[in-house]
């Protein structure tokens, strides 16, 4: 069970309460782990990425292992501690004051 | 007894307050979207319990929600268990998809605006300011965004077309942003002319379709602009918000950036009416419910002191449709008060005597139960104010 834990805002925009489960099969990136959350919350499209190009939005990080995996390749295969759920991807909100 | 719902949209959430016709204990609740920038709510003239709200944030995006209940619940429409999948078994969830539409047929290719340093710019979708609900439809709904466009759905919210004639005029490669952003704020729909529709843009100017938004022409004659090199152009205007009295939809009311502007011919001239005005700028404009010729302003000091002058907050009345103008003060604070209120954040409702509401910068809600002779503050420390519509329920 791959875990998923997102920013507060987007958790009560989903209606969950604590970590998000995924089942998924094959290699484990960020676009089909990210594709997984929006099949599963459909009201997270365009919140996390851009409806149309895909691409993260700004202000959205994702942190996973004790890594900055913003900048990383959307098709590159997650650390085997993510895709094992040992470790969670964390889909963080940039700090930011207001 | 009537029932007034005003629907207070925040930059960290949106609220409701409820009262009977009496209008003088208030039930608030919120925060709804906690934590999100609520600019606009409002509710549908057809079916008061479909309320639509745009929850916009930095960080995640825009999302629509929708109330089908008159806001005890909410669903960003389209993502509901039977909404979800379309024939594909793919996720929907289109209703936050403001796709600027470029394609030839319906459209022009995609243009470009006028930017800060002179070149042009591409439109990019930043958030939705303003949500227009049909006078007929309750699932047909019109939005007014940022970067300016006009845009509608017809299936309730959960999938949004652009009105591309707007954009897709001449002038669009003139318009420019103004400091709060290239912001299409205010949507006025005909009720006798159901092809006739409104719009006004900081900073291009006003518009006007007869043909339900195919096309659009710009509607800005008798506008004068010291900001903009020709001071009389077509386009570039900073309208900050316009207003109608629904029996006289061809006479329009005006805040620009300086100046209150009247129009008889539907925006086919304007005549300037700041009359005795302390300061003719300002952003909310509104009319009262039963009488076509008096209008409310909030006079703020200057464009660049966004306060009322002297610290004393006052809504200014005329009752001659403009140039004659009466300091409306009994409740409101005349010391040490330099909140600003903004563009969508006045409105009336519809008993009698007629309801004033608007909400401050400072998280107050004023409202007038004797169309603006006294003001008590029915919620006083929400976050800054963003927006303020309301709805008489029979």
């Amino acid at each position: 069970m791959i875990r998923v834990i997102l920013p507060p805002n987007l958790r009560t925009l989903a209606h969950v309460e604590g970590e998000v489960g995924l089942e998924l099969n094959g290699t484990v990136t960020q676009r089909s782990l990210l594709d997984a959350v929006e099949s599963k919350y459909p009201m997270l499209r365009g919140t996390i990425r851009d409806h149309v190009t895909q691409i993260r939005r700004p202000m959205v990080r994702f942190f996973a292992c004790g890594e900055d995996l913003s900048h990383e390749s959307p098709d590159a295969p997650l650390p085997d501690a993510i895709a094992n759920g040992v470790e969670p991807f964390l889909i963080i909100g940039a700090i930011a004051g207001g | 007894m009537s029932t007034v719902r005003v629907l207070v949209g925040t930059r960290k959430g949106a609220f409701i307050l409820t009262s009977d016709g009496a209008r003088k204990r208030w039930k608030v609740s919120g925060p709804h979207f906690a934590g999100w920038e609520i600019y606009h709510m409002k509710g549908s003239p057809v079916d008061p319990d479909r309320i639509y709200a745009s929850q916009t944030s930095a960080w995640f995006g825009q999302i629509i929600q929708r109330s089908d209940d008159g806001g005890k619940t909410w669903n960003p429409p389209g993502t509901k268990p039977e909404d979800l999948m379309t024939p594909e078994g793919m996720p929907k969830g289109e209703s936050n998809m403001f796709v600027y539409d470029a394609s030839p047929e319906t459209g022009k290719p995609l243009t470009t605006h006028q930017w800060y340093d002179g070149t042009q710019h591409p439109w990019e979708f930043k958030r939705v300011w303003h949500l227009e609900p049909s006078l007929h439809d309750p699932d047909h709904v019109y939005a007014g965004v940022e970067d300016a466009a006009i845009f509608e759905s017809k299936d309730g919210g959960k999938s949004w077309q652009e009105l591309a004639g707007l954009r897709g005029s001449d002038t669009g490669p003139k318009w420019q942003p103004g400091a709060g952003g290239m912001c299409l704020h205010t949507i006025l729909l005909d009720p006798k002319d159901p092809q006739r529709i409104y719009s006004a843009i900081s900073a291009a100017g006003a518009f006007r379709t007869e043909d339900g938004g195919k096309t659009w022409k710009p509607i800005n004659r008798g506008l004068h602009s010291q900001y903009i090199p020709d001071s009389n152009a077509e386009v570039g205007h900073c309208v900050h918000r316009i207003a109608m009295h629904s029996s006289r939809p061809d006479r329009l009311f005006m805040q620009k950036h300086w100046d209150v502007m009247r129009s008889d011919n539907s925006g086919d001239s304007w005549t300037e009416v700041s009359g005795n005005l302390p300061t003719d700028f300002g952003f909310p404009i509104d009319v009262h419910a039963h009488e076509p010729e008096t209008i409310y302003v909030v006079p703020i000091k200057s464009d660049s002191e966004h306060y009322p002058p002297s610290g004393r907050l006052r809504v200014y009345r005329s009752r001659t449709g403009g140039n004659q103008w009466e300091a409306l003060t009994k409740g409101l604070p005349q010391r040490n008060c330099y909140v600003n209120v903004l563009r969508d954040a006045m409105s009336v409702d519809l008993l009698d005597p007629c309801g004033v509401y608007f909400g401050t910068t400072g998280g107050q809600v004023y409202a007038s139960v004797d169309a603006g002779d006294k003001w008590k503050p029915i919620v006083r420390d929400l976050p800054a104010v963003l927006s303020v519509e309301t709805q008489t329920l029979p």
